[in-house]
């Protein structure tokens, strides 16, 4: 029975094996100066683990007597998250090195943070679910305050830990309403507890639940702490806050909703299309105004959680799988823009403000176009991939009869495309500067943000591809 | 006899905590602290879960309260001070107080079980005839959970590594001891004996 079990959890396993011998490697030997190249070797165990999750199997696999599950599902979700985390360490190996911050610790917590992910969109059972919520939790409250001589990055690392911690509390008081009805902690068997009508605890629990889960895919109104902490914590970081926790926390989000509560699908709707709608609005409205682009992108990222939500809230298989599109081409947008935020140097200082863009387009006319097929699909114009991502969540919600939410989603998109297009007139349209941020930047950096740009318009001719798996993905979550 | 003993431990409990609160000095508030947790020991030895009264007294009394107490002996906190500004919060502590309670309505007074609660509960308390219920503890926490147990090391784990990677710092400026250095240092060139003649000097 163990030798089954550990084979259904070995990804996991390899990983945090991995994560603790480079730690134990890199302390005895030469210490900061093996970080370059732990980051590297990092990335590559990350990318051997995708390979071999995305083609490797195909069943769906129990263990540990149910408390993990190894589904097509969580497979689709664990390879977005192992890509787009390789993708956000090799990026950050330049900036991290000019600051001092390449520090060996950061790539094996990024592993464990990366355990706690794929842990947590395999749960099964609301303490695994929790288990691998704060493994990864608390690997990344230490990575938000890495850079401890920035008051910024420590009181970004502070908020995250504070808030985390409450919305670890609201999770855990919901989980302990849930099994008080159920009886149990296992998902299938709250789903078999709770069908029909449910009871007034078991909303509670819901809800309690449903507000935990928000706090971590910063949906509105639980998105708080998401501008400070992108603003503050080193540029890298941030990458990795806006791609691979996003991913696993919706994923978790899908989980337990089809899971656990498959049986009370019309109480979880209207939670899930609120939070959708109130996301969408919020995120779009309110990057107005930003002038930092961390922020805007904080405030981008809730929008975009947003319209993740949309499919979700339609509760059904084709919003599962156009929910989990969605996220791949959010996670591939996101991967581009970042690079290109760290890009943006000037004397060895990253530059934030949106001005500091003017006339970028003369200074670097190939990348700029890049960025100009990012920040398009961003804002979802046609033909590009972020336009498809968006079609998906908007059919998936007309097709599960929230009408009026996919009208609203194209009216937040039409507001938010404001912000997305603005920057683009900045680097083609905008005053001339005197000092303009030159063209430069590690290699690994200028290939991702051309290789994301080119993406944007060439993924749309593979999108066929992730389809099918999405909706094998969600075929397995739905039952 | 039993219910005696319950209402002691009981009393004693709720006099523990209400001290604990007013108090002026703040270490017989810590004192108070470990009636309080003595008592809930002695209350979970009644419920027939002696363990976990004994990892109570172990960990809360042993290591946390005596933690407490030296933090209260140690750090120059300004009590007075701190107590003046209790009455500012008295109004979010009634709150909180209100939502207690209402919890405790829910849960005693409104609460629903689904009707297969009772058949899915995945660990039962064993009859305490057919095991102890440490053993019991111990063959879930290993065995059944043996997954999640193994989980929690990794966060303990990442709280270790964070705490390091958040507060240590290698100073150049000092000087430091290196062990082998010390051990591989030939005496004979280490030091030289001279023999000094009386007032001369060298």
């Amino acid at each position: 029975m163990m030798s089954a079990d550990l084979a259904t959890l070995a990804p996991e396993i390899v990983i945090a094996l991995y994560a603790m011998a480079a730690l134990v490697f890199a302390v005895y030997t030469r210490k900061d100066a093996l970080a370059g190249s732990l980051l590297w070797v990092t990335a590559a165990v990350f990318v051997a683990v995708a390979v071999y999750l995305g083609f490797g199997r195909d069943t769906t696999t129990e263990a540990f007597g149910g408390l993990v599950v190894d589904d097509s599902f969580a497979r689709f979700a664990k390879v977005i998250i192992l890509l787009s985390a390789a993708a956000v360490l090799v990026m950050g190996q330049g900036y991290l090195a000019g600051r001092g911050l390449l520090r060996f610790e950061y790539p094996a917590l990024i592993a464990l943070a990366v355990v706690g992910m794929m842990v947590m969109v395999s749960a099964k059972n609301l303490m695994t679910l929790y288990m691998g919520l704060e493994l990864q939790s608390l690997s990344l409250y230490v990575v938000a305050s890495m850079r401890r001589d920035s008051l910024r990055s420590t009181e970004a690392g502070m908020k995250y830990f504070v808030l985390g911690a409450l919305s670890s509390g609201l999770l855990l008081y919901g989980s302990s309403l849930v099994y008080g009805f159920a009886g149990t902690t296992q998902f299938d068997g709250i789903i078999a507890a709770a069908q029909g009508q449910a009871p007034l605890g078991l909303l509670f629990g819901l809800v309690f639940v449903a507000s935990g889960l928000a706090f971590k895919v910063s949906a509105v109104p639980f998105h708080m702490w998401t501008p400070d902490v992108y603003e503050g914590s080193p540029a890298p970081v941030t990458a990795f806050f806006a791609t691979a926790p996003k991913v696993a926390a919706v994923a978790l989000f899908a989980r337990v909703m089809h899971d656990a509560f498959g049986g009370i699908v019309g109480d979880w709707q209207q939670i899930v299309a609120l939070l959708s709608l109130l996301s969408m609005f919020w995120g779009a409205i309110a990057a107005i105004g930003q002038t930092n682009i961390k922020r805007l992108l904080a405030y981008s990222s809730i929008a975009h959680m947003g319209f993740a939500l949309m499919g979700l809230a339609s509760g059904t298989e084709f919003g599962v799988s156009a929910m989990l599109i969605y996220m791949a081409i959010y996670v591939t947008m996101n991967v581009g823009t970042f690079a290109f935020v760290m890009l943006l140097e000037r004397d060895g200082q990253l530059v934030t403000d949106i001005s500091a863009l003017h006339m970028y387009a003369m200074q670097a006319p190939g990348k700029a176009l890049a960025v100009l097929a990012l920040f398009f699909s961003l804002a979802g114009v046609p033909p590009f991939l972020g336009f498809f991502g968006k079609l998906y969540v908007l059919r998936a919600a007309y097709d599960g009869g929230l009408a009026w939410l996919a009208i609203a989603g194209v009216i937040a998109s039409v507001i938010g495309a404001y912000y997305y297009l603005r920057i683009v007139y900045f680097m083609y349209f905008g005053k001339e500067q005197d000092d303009p941020i030159p063209s430069g930047g590690t290699l690994v950096n200028q290939g991702l943000v051309t290789g994301c740009g080119i993406a944007m318009l060439g993924g749309v001719l593979v999108l066929y591809y992730v389809e099918i798996p999405a909706l094998a993905a969600a075929i397995s979550l739905v039952q | 006899m039993i219910v005696f003993a319950f209402y002691l431990f009981a009393l004693s409990a709720i006099a523990g905590g209400f001290f604990t609160v007013v108090s002026r000095n703040p270490v017989h508030s810590v004192l108070w602290l470990i009636l309080a947790f003595l008592s809930s020991a002695g209350l979970f030895v009644m419920l027939g879960a002696e363990f976990v009264a004994m990892l109570l007294i172990i960990v809360y009394v042993g290591a946390v309260a005596v933690l407490f107490l030296f933090v209260v002996m140690m750090l120059d906190v300004d009590f007075v001070a701190l107590k003046a500004e209790m009455a500012r919060y008295v109004p979010l502590a009634v709150m909180i107080g209100v939502v207690i309670l209402m919890q405790l309505a829910l849960a005693y007074g409104a609460w629903d079980t689904a009707e297969i609660a009772s058949s899915q509960l995945a660990a039962p308390t064993p009859a305490l005839d057919d095991i102890h219920n440490t053993a019991a503890l111990g063959y879930l926490l290993y065995d059944q959970y043996f997954l999640l147990f193994q989980l929690a090391g990794l966060i303990l784990l990442v709280a270790m590594v964070g705490a390091i990677v958040l507060t240590l710092r290698h100073r150049t400026d000092v000087k430091r001891q290196d062990v082998l250095a010390q051990m591989y240092r030939d005496p004979a060139k280490a030091m030289e004996l001279r023999d000094v003649k009386p007032g001369q000097g060298l």
